[in-house]
């Protein structure tokens, strides 16, 4: 990691460097993009959707994300479904758990902004961009599979944009 | 030109550049290292492919589809994306055996390959026990597969390495008897000896009945279960044990865990081919292209294989293997033995 984020640093000082760090810029975002590797982690009835677009009708494969149980091998995790106080350490620590770069969908309006049935609850967080930074948000109450394959399109479109440059 | 005439034809001006004889020997098993590596390195890269594809297919999906044509940049963009990934060490893990354990599982997975024939005449070093070293040598993944699961601190990682080393391990028995029965036929450890006592496709050691195709069946189920393949991938079960030995791995740490297991299962696929289907021998097409085509088939069948059967319980993979499997592939000995020693078959 550390040669890898040097490298544009140094290249740039070389004549014609620029060249060669712009398409660095291309094939890591490209790649980067193309294989978004998403957790396994679904706690309500939007759970039941992220399967669905996982499985043979909606294929998340044909992306090239696939599901990892592993939170150190997945680069994004898709909130699916409600989080409640309770829960909201956990995805907490899932989140930290998960290696750089990592990217956040909120899927569903429970996750955006507590959602149609729950907005007055003391028990469920108003939306889990106040305990983790959020990506893409997708409204539905479940978004159907096409919104959430329409969600992860804009996140590749993001994660293309993204330089060697703004590398945190 | 074939192959095997270049590389002679190579070695002929490095020996005549005037170095030392050890120095050339050096410097041609490093390029014999390099060249295997690089054809290895293809090889995983493809199939973590295929694989996708093959599973895809099987449940009526598509699979990769939006990197290049079907998605064949698909691997390409998984391991340029697992390179950039941050790699994470675990506070509380045992930081030597953690980092260790991928170049273990790696290296071991590579090792393999000096002893198989890709072709006539195509072998890095023919050993006259050959096939004996290989079976040494890919029992270093349990060593990785332990210390991947004791490195990392967390008890489903040690649950997932404790499994996969009991199951390496009695499968390793069976496997290896299964193995005999051929090496017995054959009269030879050595590898090109035994592709070369099956010339015709009856003399294929698959058809040698009654003992061939038993040898063979008991073969690849061992050889899945040695890969940590379903129906035998209990130490990654993802219900139980979240991701197995690996959990903690991420990064490109995890890329070389991934990439052993696809060229161990090349590798159980290759031995395979070289001991029953009759290794590089075939006629009109160039040997190596044989050899490839019966070891993508085998690896086909082994990736066939996960997409249809379900996982066994953990008592009845042990039971599977020590009350099934040895005292057949046992009796399967004796009775190659028999066979041998009589002259029936004898062709």
């Amino acid at each position: 990691m550390g040669v890898i984020k040097k490298l544009p640093v140094y290249l740039e000082k070389i004549p014609g460097g620029n060249i060669v760090t712009t398409t660095l810029d291309y094939v890591f975002s490209q790649s980067r993009a193309s294989s978004l590797w998403y957790l396994l982690f679904g706690t309500a009835c939007c759970a039941i959707e992220l399967m669905a677009t996982g499985a043979s009708r909606y294929d998340f494969d044909r992306l090239g994300m696939i599901f990892r149980a592993s939170p150190r091998q997945s680069d994004l995790i898709i909130a699916a479904g409600t989080i409640t106080k309770k829960m909201a350490p956990r995805l907490k620590l899932l989140y930290d758990q998960m290696a750089e770069p990592r990217y956040v969908i909120a899927m569903g309006g429970c996750t955006v902004s507590g959602g149609p049935f729950y907005y007055d609850s003391y028990a469920v967080e108003k939306g889990i961009d106040h305990i983790v930074p959020v990506d893409v948000y997708i409204p539905g109450c479940p978004p159907r599979p096409e919104s959430l394959l329409e969600g992860c399109l804009t996140l590749q479109k993001r994660v293309k944009r993204m330089k060697i440059r703004d590398w945190s | 030109m074939e192959i095997t005439e270049i590389f002679k034809y190579l070695y002929e001006q490095l020996a005549a550049s005037g170095l030392p004889q050890v120095w050339v020997d050096i410097v041609a098993l490093a390029c014999a290292g390099v060249i295997v590596f690089g054809f290895l390195a293809v090889v995983a890269l493809f199939l973590v492919w295929w694989e996708r594809k093959v599973s895809a297919h099987i449940q009526q999906r598509f699979g990769p589809m939006r990197t290049g044509w079907h998605g064949w940049r698909q691997t390409i963009a998984d391991a340029i994306k697992l390179l950039q990934k941050e790699d994470i060490i675990p506070t509380l893990a045992d930081r030597p055996v953690f980092f260790w354990a991928p170049v273990i599982a790696f290296v071991a997975a590579f090792m393999a390959y000096i002893t198989i024939p890709f072709g006539d005449g195509l072998i890095v070093a023919d050993l006259n026990i050959g096939i004996l070293f290989i079976v040494a040598i890919t029992s270093f993944t349990v060593i990785s597969l332990l210390m991947a699961g004791w490195g990392s601190n967390n008890k489903y990682a040690l649950l997932g390495g404790m499994r996969s080393a009991a199951q390496v391990v009695s499968y390793e028995v069976p496997m290896v008897v299964a193995i005999c029965s051929i090496v017995l036929f054959a009269g030879s450890l050595s590898m090109v000896d035994i592709v070369q006592s099956q010339a015709m496709i009856y003399q294929w050691y698959l058809f040698r009945l009654p003992f061939g195709p038993i040898a063979f069946i008991i073969y690849i189920i061992a050889g899945t279960a040695e890969t940590n393949r379903t129906p035998f991938d209990l130490p990654e079960a993802e219900q139980e044990l979240v991701a197995g030995f690996n959990i903690e791995y991420s990064g490109m740490k995890f890329a070389m865990f991934f990439l052993a297991e696809f060229i161990n299962m090349f590798t159980v696929s290759a031995i395979g081919t070289t001991l029953f289907l009759g290794g590089w021998q075939g006629p009109f097409l160039p040997s190596w292209m044989w050899f490839l085509g019966k070891t993508l088939f085998l690896v086909f069948v082994l990736m066939w294989f996960r997409w249809t059967y379900p996982r066994l319980r953990v008592d009845q993979l042990m039971e599977f293997s020590w009350k099934f499997l040895l005292p057949i592939s046992f009796a399967n000995l004796i009775l190659a033995g028999l066979m041998k020693y009589s002259g029936w078959f004898n062709w």
